[in-house]
């Protein structure tokens, strides 16, 4: 297997770009001014000691989110790291709900239980939403597991970032997707830190190659173009669809905000670095104006758009304020599906041990 | 009713599940072509085809964790640890993962999964190869745990472990494996925590579970017959649910309590246990109760020195009559 090599000089004529229809192009640059909006609000209610642990904020990387969602078909799925709340409303997740999950308020999409790491919408598709690095990309390669198991006609996208790729988890998970032809597109979101550590200071080599250790096809693209991403990554899962065929695509991309909130981001980065990027690749402002010398869209349509993601995460901010906590009881439910389905259980004994 | 071992008994279960739901699949190392680490799985592979029965490379974190990811699409994956001492390799796959997705997912996503294998010492295999983990999997609310002693038990168990709609530890023993006893041909289904009195008695009640059942059995009658002392033992089967109106049913017949487990004793399962009671039938007890442990260290390797750094007759026999004095 090797390195996979059709990328178009102009990505939005590529075949799975070529065809949109203006409402999808708008369609995309509302999703991710959305997920930017989203976040800029909530790191305002985290600032304000409304949500609390950590919170690991997308900024920067929406295309990425965005491209590859917006390729999902009925059986295809998803399952991402910690960085959570971009894929969320890629794959249709409401704002109202993630944002009582930050607030840890009863109504949020985990019902208060999961908080900022841990995001899941099974319905769309979406399986987390999860806490350590690497720990989900075995969970992504059962869901592809579970596909061709069922011989259904999906793939699963297991997206991990650069720092992921060391950890054994990961490795295990390429050699058995090869081994035994899952279709899982392992999605490497490069945004060139693990935490504080640069690429260059924690992994040898580069990062998607590692693939053809595994006999598996690899490639790599700019992240803030989302049409570089779905054209990537249409040809990786109709491989994985089509032939059962893994692959890892590298996405190119880059973060603005610290690692976490925790991060003041003032000792591995120049400021002047995150400027520069957020000058001439940024993936709302590339694509905005994109659209705008290809005629599909107004700087008025770009100003509604915006307002309008502006004002649904303030009204998902009000929606969290006034949505009630969980209560102590609500602690021990969601535990065993046994117990929170009292009718149909079979065990016998007791589960819990205050 | 026909006498069968306790490794037959267990893949008795495993082919009437898999009969039983075409989305039930056995997958771990040398499951098929090798029939089995400890010919659990022998006959399988033939039978049933490598869709169902599925070799695994030697990566456990890598293939449970495939293994909790497909059962939230609806597989049933059946995963075999060839020792339960592998699974801190997988640790985080099955007690972050396979524990917690339910709970972090609002009760939305179901881990249908049974991960199963051998948990003993007792077999001159070193510290690495000798962990009894009941305790620790049995601390993270989200995993049922469920240790059978007699064949009759790990059939009845492990099919309903494996309709069970949460991820269960179904802890095995390689001592018992060869151990026959009585299984009946119609199919039945034993509930998961359900203890079951193996022996009744007046005088002392033995709590126990796995390979410690049959020696509290042997000592059981020892007392009887040396002591004039008359022996319950309960077996509890499962750690988690755990049926303690069993052991406290029976504590306020005997008044007096021997715990034997094949752990370490720190937090384990008969401290849990010797809490339990102590909570709940206080005024039932004429003795403080005793907990009988492996010996507090890693697992020896000394052969002849191993068999006396775990309960065996001899010590059980001791610490009943220390019970007793």
């Amino acid at each position: 297997m090797s390195k996979t090599s059709t990328k178009s000089a102009d990505t939005a004529k590529a075949a799975i770009n070529k065809d949109l229809s203006k409402e999808e192009k708008q369609e995309f640059l509302r999703t991710m001014m959305r997920i930017r909006r989203f976040e800029e609000r909530s790191l305002r209610a985290y600032q304000g000691k409304k949500i609390g642990g950590f919170m690991h904020a997308y900024i920067g990387q929406e295309a990425v989110a965005v491209g590859c969602c917006s390729l999902m078909g009925e059986n295809d799925h998803a399952i991402t790291t910690y960085r959570d709340h971009g894929h969320a409303i890629a794959v249709g997740m409401g704002m109202n709900e993630q944002m009582a999950e930050l607030y840890g308020k009863a109504t949020g999409c985990s019902k208060g239980k999961g908080g900022s790491m841990h995001f899941f919408a099974p319905d769309l598709n979406f399986w987390g939403g999860h806490g350590i690095v690497g720990g989900q990309i075995p969970l992504g390669t059962g869901l592809a597991y579970a596909l061709k198991y069922k011989g259904l006609k999906g793939a699963s996208m297991a997206f991990l970032g650069d720092g992921a790729v060391n950890q054994g988890a990961v490795h295990e998970s390429y050699n058995l997707a090869s081994l035994w032809k899952l279709p899982v597109v392992f999605v490497i979101e490069n945004n060139g830190y693990s935490m504080g550590t640069s690429q260059a200071r924690s992994s040898a080599g580069e990062l998607s190659q590692r693939a053809a250790g595994y006999d598996m096809t690899w490639d790599a693209c700019d992240g803030h173009d989302v049409y570089a991403v779905r054209e990537i990554m249409d040809k990786h899962l109709t491989l994985a669809r089509e032939k059962c065929e893994p692959s890892v695509v590298e996405v190119r991309t880059y973060r603005y905000r610290g690692h976490s909130v925790s991060d003041p981001d003032n000792t591995y980065r120049r400021k002047s670095d995150i400027e520069d990027y957020r000058k001439t690749k940024d993936p709302i402002q590339t694509f905005q104006r994109r659209l705008i010398e290809e005629g599909t869209l107004t700087e008025e349509e770009a100003s509604t758009i915006d307002k309008a993601a502006r004002a649904e995460a303030d009204a998902a901010a009000e929606f969290a304020e006034a949505s009630p906590w969980p209560t102590v009881e609500d602690i021990q439910k969601d535990v065993y599906w046994e117990v929170d389905n009292p009718s149909e259980r079979k065990s016998t004994g007791r589960i819990f041990f205050n | 009713m026909p006498e069968i071992s306790y490794r037959e008994a267990v893949r008795h279960a495993l082919a009437e599940e898999i009969e039983n739901d075409e989305n039930v699949v056995i997958l771990g190392e040398e499951v098929g072509e090798f029939n089995g680490s400890y010919k659990v799985t022998e006959g399988l592979l033939e039978k049933y085809g490598p869709k169902r029965i599925v070799d695994t490379p030697i990566s456990e974190a890598g293939f449970i964790g495939m293994g909790v990811g497909a059962s939230m699409l609806g597989v049933r994956p059946i995963m075999e640890l060839m020792f339960w001492s592998f699974y801190s390799v997988a640790f985080d796959q099955i007690l972050n993962n396979a524990a917690n997705v339910r709970y972090m997912s609002g009760g939305l996503i179901n881990c249908p999964i049974v991960i199963r294998g051998p948990a003993n010492g007792g077999t001159n295999v070193g510290a690495t190869h000798s962990h009894t983990p009941e305790n620790v999997l049995a601390n993270h609310p989200g995993v049922k745990v469920v240790v059978p002693s007699t064949a009759y038990d790990a059939k009845g168990l492990l099919k309903s472990a494996i309709r069970d709609n949460d991820p269960v530890m179904f802890l095995e023993n390689t001592l018992l494996y060869g151990v026959k006893g009585e299984v009946p041909e119609d199919e039945y289904l034993i509930p998961l925590g359900q203890a079951d009195v193996k022996r009744e008695g007046t005088d002392l009640t033995i709590v126990t579970y796995g390979r410690c059942v049959l020696h509290s059995l042997e000592v059981a009658e020892t007392l009887e017959k040396e002591h004039e002392i008359s022996a319950e033992v309960v077996d509890l089967r499962s750690i988690r649910p755990l049926d303690i109106d069993t052991v406290l049913t029976s504590v306020a017949k005997t008044h007096r309590v021997l715990i034997v487990e094949e752990q370490k004793p720190f937090c384990s399962v008969a401290t849990q246990v010797a809490y339990m009671i102590q909570s709940e039938a206080f005024d039932e007890l004429d003795a403080p109760i005793k907990r009988l442990s492996t010996i507090d260290a890693p697992a020896i390797y000394s052969p002849p020195i191993e068999i006396e750094q775990l309960p065996n007759p001899k010590r059980i026999l001791a610490a009943a009559l220390e019970v007793m004095a």
